[in-house]
């Protein structure tokens, strides 16, 4: 939802040549990037260094979730009653939503669930979901585009036309309808593989053309010459090279799907209520916004923000990975 | 030439082959019996497998897609008797829901989706590339990095994120626009136009911060080509040099782009539509799957992926027009 | 001092750098004789190539210039943009080392040698600027010219583009010509007909040459005069003949040492040894 197939192909494509902006990979075989320099140069990047903070603390959230709702003293599942006003149909009691040193952000109208709790364990489902999908798409891409890159002919088609597929795929409405149509077990597990599903073509495409112009260099045919065998190449000398490329794009594609998930939360097909997530408060809070815009805007900036942030951190390290290998 | 466009031709029936295998296997594994949904209240076993054998839905797997396939070509008949419905090709499927066939529902709702893919591709081919066309100009300098902080906010923000804020705002709060209705362009242009505004930003907000960072790596990456340091050194006005050699090579794939995300807009922008309640094919889609209407779910499902191959193929084929690499090949 | 064509002094070429602007080019002094040749010799990172471009005024961003470049009596670094472009391709043209990528790839090769003549002669009509172009691509012996005037670069073989190139500048009859590595992309072959042609066009037009090159054997064939460069240094220079038989300086002996003769005896590859160690 946040990113049509265009844009992850802009922001990382290398072998198509129209569409620059990618690091190229290096030229020789030496050992990819100078990661101590790059590292030095990171630390140095302020906003990148701040767009790290903001992850690391929603990652911390998430961990230290029971932790943090025991000290704020109420569960996310927990009804409050006494923290709405039933005459005026459960609108939270107090200031901005009900926000005070008993809520700090506030209730939802009409359960009067503790917004904080549910921010926080909704942070969990998040980075879960997005992370899980990530790992599984980035290992799904990189082994396709590796095998479909290197090997070529007959496995280089089969593979192509199943990218070509997918791609061609209304992504989108078909993961409504077959999560629509699945029972409620095991959902967030069942996200990951549906959202996973349809994320690999497009990294996967990117690592076939970067390997199949990798392969050509000179130092794969001097390993083969040298009596390397075909694993032996792709993985000592062809995905080095290729890390700058995945780390990239892993960094993009973790803002995508974390969108993915609020965005079929926000639907209704994603994780299961009463499970918080961030799309479905936001999808719940769309009733009482003339009353009550608090219950919007809080997960609605944390969402943006965490967006955000992966997608600034993702644009500065593929800055710096671009100037490490020129 | 000819070549050229068969394979890619044969390329994209084989795609949109399995698209139609693959979304009908997943919709007879998943859905729940039709039958039973269509049968509705006071409903007897026999008048399920009535409908059933009218549907045809008790042949084997295989027989009922061939049967939609062929219905996709030259119309198929529900039923039969005077109870009959026909279906004309290409037969996308029979909404019982709705009592209405599915290509002239996705028909009627065709013209609100465009309005919307049409002002929002206006509205973001516009920014984008005037956007990156500035920062590019202006590398490095203030205008780029704010250009630049804009598009990565822009491409941040979840779209029903923007448009519940855009109609929080301006509807709710400010007052500015009125709420969304629907209205023909005939009778209100003001109310019509006010009613697209919001959708046509929110989905230009997101694009047009991809097209501005492509523009703009385009343009640079251009004006760093040999043949623009050679343009110069013949000496030819800046003007000159700008537009032949360097805007000419640097917009034309983007396009080539455009098309491509154009026509996937046009199949209906599911999220944009539901939020903004617009009668599109989006909006139909996403109550089709609340409705569990399956057939609509699957003819929006083909068309949409028509639409990306076609677009697909509309653009490797305007790249052979466009590139004379590509177009006349080599004869040295 | 004769009225040369072209007259360098102390031509410098700065990019600002972190501990202070490093220098490519650092004072440069030569000559170049009305109808003379002139080679840049040196290997890559001398500073050749910046030169040629510091003398067109077409430094990339960035780079300071500072110096006096004198052609035919005018200051060329006093020049604002405008006058300068008007020398530009007209009477000061320039021939680069890659063809393929030098040439626009989305126009023919007819509209790219007839831009220029259109952009520096007023009133002429496209049929004028064509006959032109057709002319100058027959003058660099490119056959079939009426008809290959309309195809596209990579429509031709590497040496035939780089006289696609050579073909732009004469359009102009420019009074010099500055060829930077003009044969350094193509085949050994095709280098020797490129140099002919360089000569050919040098004894029908008159037009003062410079030559930018590593290589010492395409030098000495068409030039009078070299210069060699080193590290932004002006090394040695003089007659061409006298550089090639007797160098005085100890990097003009490595270069000449470098350059395989085949009466050479064969024995070990002898390095180069530089004081700095690089």
């Amino acid at each position: 939802m946040s990113f049509t197939p265009t844009e992850l192909e802009v922001e990382g494509a290398a072998g198509g040549g129209t569409v620059p902006g990618a690091p190229v990979p290096p030229p020789a075989g030496r050992p990819a990037t100078e990661w101590r320099r790059v590292t030095r140069a990171f630390l140095g990047d302020r906003v990148a260094v701040a767009c790290s903070v903001y992850i690391v603390l929603i990652i911390l959230m998430a961990v230290a979730a029971p932790l943090l709702v025991k000290i704020s003293g109420y569960g996310p599942l927990e009804f409050d009653q006494d923290a709405v006003d039933p005459n005026l149909g459960g609108i939270p009691l107090g200031p901005a939503g009900g926000m005070g040193a008993d809520h700090w952000f506030g209730v939802e109208p009409g359960n009067g669930r503790d917004i904080f709790a549910r921010i926080v364990y909704g942070a969990r489902v998040s980075m879960l979901i997005a992370i899980s999908a990530t790992l599984l798409t980035t290992f799904l891409g990189v082994v396709f585009g590796l095998v479909a890159g290197y090997f070529g002919g007959r496995v280089d088609m089969v593979v192509s036309r199943v990218m070509e597929f997918l791609m061609a795929f209304p992504a989108l409405i078909f993961m409504i309808a077959v999560l629509s149509a699945l029972p409620a077990e095991n959902r967030q597990f069942l996200l990951v593989l549906v959202i996973s599903f349809f994320g690999w073509p497009y990294l996967a495409r990117i690592v076939r053309g970067q390997t199949m112009s990798l392969k050509e260099r000179e130092f794969v045919e001097a390993a083969k010459a040298s009596g390397a065998t075909s694993s032996q190449i792709i993985f000592k000398e062809i995905l080095p090279n290729l890390a700058s490329t995945i780390i990239v794009m892993t960094t993009l594609a973790v803002p995508g799907y974390v969108g993915t998930e609020a965005g079929l939360s926000f639907l209704g097909v994603g994780v299961v209520p009463p499970t918080p997530s961030w799309g479905q408060m936001i999808a719940s809070s769309v009733p009482w916004y003339a009353v009550d815009p608090a219950y919007f805007l809080i997960p609605g900036a944390f969402l943006f923000l965490l967006v955000l942030s992966f997608t600034v951190l993702g644009d500065r390290i593929r800055r710096l990975l671009g100037e490490g290998a020129a | 030439m000819i070549r050229f466009v068969a394979d890619r031709l044969l390329g994209m029936l084989v795609v949109l082959f399995l698209v139609c295998l693959f979304t009908f296997v997943i919709f007879f594994v998943l859905s729940p019996d039709p039958a039973v949904q269509i049968c509705g209240k006071n409903c007897t076993p026999e008048a399920i497998d009535q409908i059933r054998a009218n549907l045809g839905l008790d042949q084997p797997f295989w027989t009922q897609f061939g049967t939609f396939l062929t219905g996709l070509f030259a119309g198929r008949t529900y039923g039969t008797g005077p109870n009959a419905i026909d279906c004309a090709a290409p037969c996308l499927g029979y909404s019982f829901q709705s009592s209405q066939a599915v290509t002239d529902m996705i028909a009627q709702r065709l013209p609100v989706s465009a309005t919307v893919a049409v002002g929002a591709a206006v509205l973001w081919l516009l920014a984008g590339v005037a956007g990156g066309l500035l920062s590019a100009v202006r590398e490095g300098r203030f205008a780029d990095r704010f250009i630049a902080g804009l598009t990565l906010t822009g491409m941040s923000i979840p779209n029903y994120v923007l448009a519940l804020s855009l109609q929080f705002l301006l509807v709710v709060t400010l007052g500015w626009l009125p709420f969304p209705q629907a209205v023909a362009f005939t009778d209100d242009p003001v109310r019509w136009f006010q009613n697209f505004l919001m959708p046509w930003i929110v989905l230009a907000v997101g694009m047009a911060a991809v097209y501005t960072r492509l523009t703009r790596a385009n343009v640079i990456e251009t004006l760093q080509e040999n043949y623009v340091r050679t343009a110069r050194a013949k000496g030819l006005s800046p003007g000159l040099v700008w537009r032949r050699h360097a805007l000419r090579p640097a917009l034309t794939p983007i396009v080539t782009i455009f098309g491509m995300d154009f026509a996937g807009l046009l199949g209906g922008a599911l999220i944009t539509e539901t939020v903004f309640g617009i009668n599109g094919i989006g909006k139909m889609a996403a109550d089709s799957i609340t409705k569990n209407d399956q057939p609509v779910i699957m003819g929006v499902t083909l068309l949409a992926a028509f639409l990306v191959v076609v677009g697909n193929m509309v653009v490797d084929l305007l790249y052979t027009a466009i590139d004379p690499r590509v177009r006349v090949g080599s004869s040295a | 001092m004769t009225d040369a064509l072209l007259h360098v002094r102390g031509l410098t070429v700065g990019f600002p750098a972190a501990h202070g602007p490093n220098e490519v080019v650092k004072s440069l002094d030569f000559d170049l004789e009305r109808g003379g040749a002139l080679g840049i010799v040196g290997e890559s990172g001398s500073g050749k190539s910046m030169t040629s471009l510091a003398i067109m005024g077409l430094l990339p961003k960035g780079a300071k210039r500072t110096g006096s470049v004198t052609f035919d009596g005018t200051e060329l670094t006093a020049l604002p943009e405008r006058a300068m472009r008007s020398y530009r391709g007209d009477r000061i043209a320039m021939i680069f080392q890659d063809p393929l990528s030098s040439l626009n790839p989305y126009y023919t090769v007819g509209t790219q040698i007839m831009e220029a003549y259109r952009s520096h002669r007023t009133g002429v009509t496209r049929r004028q600027a064509r006959n032109v172009a057709i002319a100058a691509m027959e003058r660099v012996h490119i056959s079939d010219a009426a008809k290959r005037v309309d195809h596209y670069p990579h429509q031709f073989s590497g040496g035939m583009r780089q006289r696609v190139m050579i073909a732009m500048t004469l359009s102009m009859e420019p009074e010099l010509i500055i060829a930077d590595e003009p044969t350094t992309a193509l085949d050994v072959t095709v280098q020797a007909q490129i140099l002919d042609l360089l000569a050919e066009i040098r004894a029908d037009t008159g037009a003062g040459l410079i030559l930018i090159t590593h290589d010492l054997a395409v030098v000495s064939e068409v030039t009078d005069h070299i210069v060699v460069m080193r590290d932004g240094d002006l090394v040695e220079q003089g007659p061409a003949e006298r550089i090639f038989t007797d160098p005085q300086e100890p990097y003009t002996r490595m270069l000449l040492d470098a350059v395989p003769r085949i009466d050479d005896e064969i024995g070990l590859l002898r390095t180069m040894h530089t004081e700095e160690g690089r």
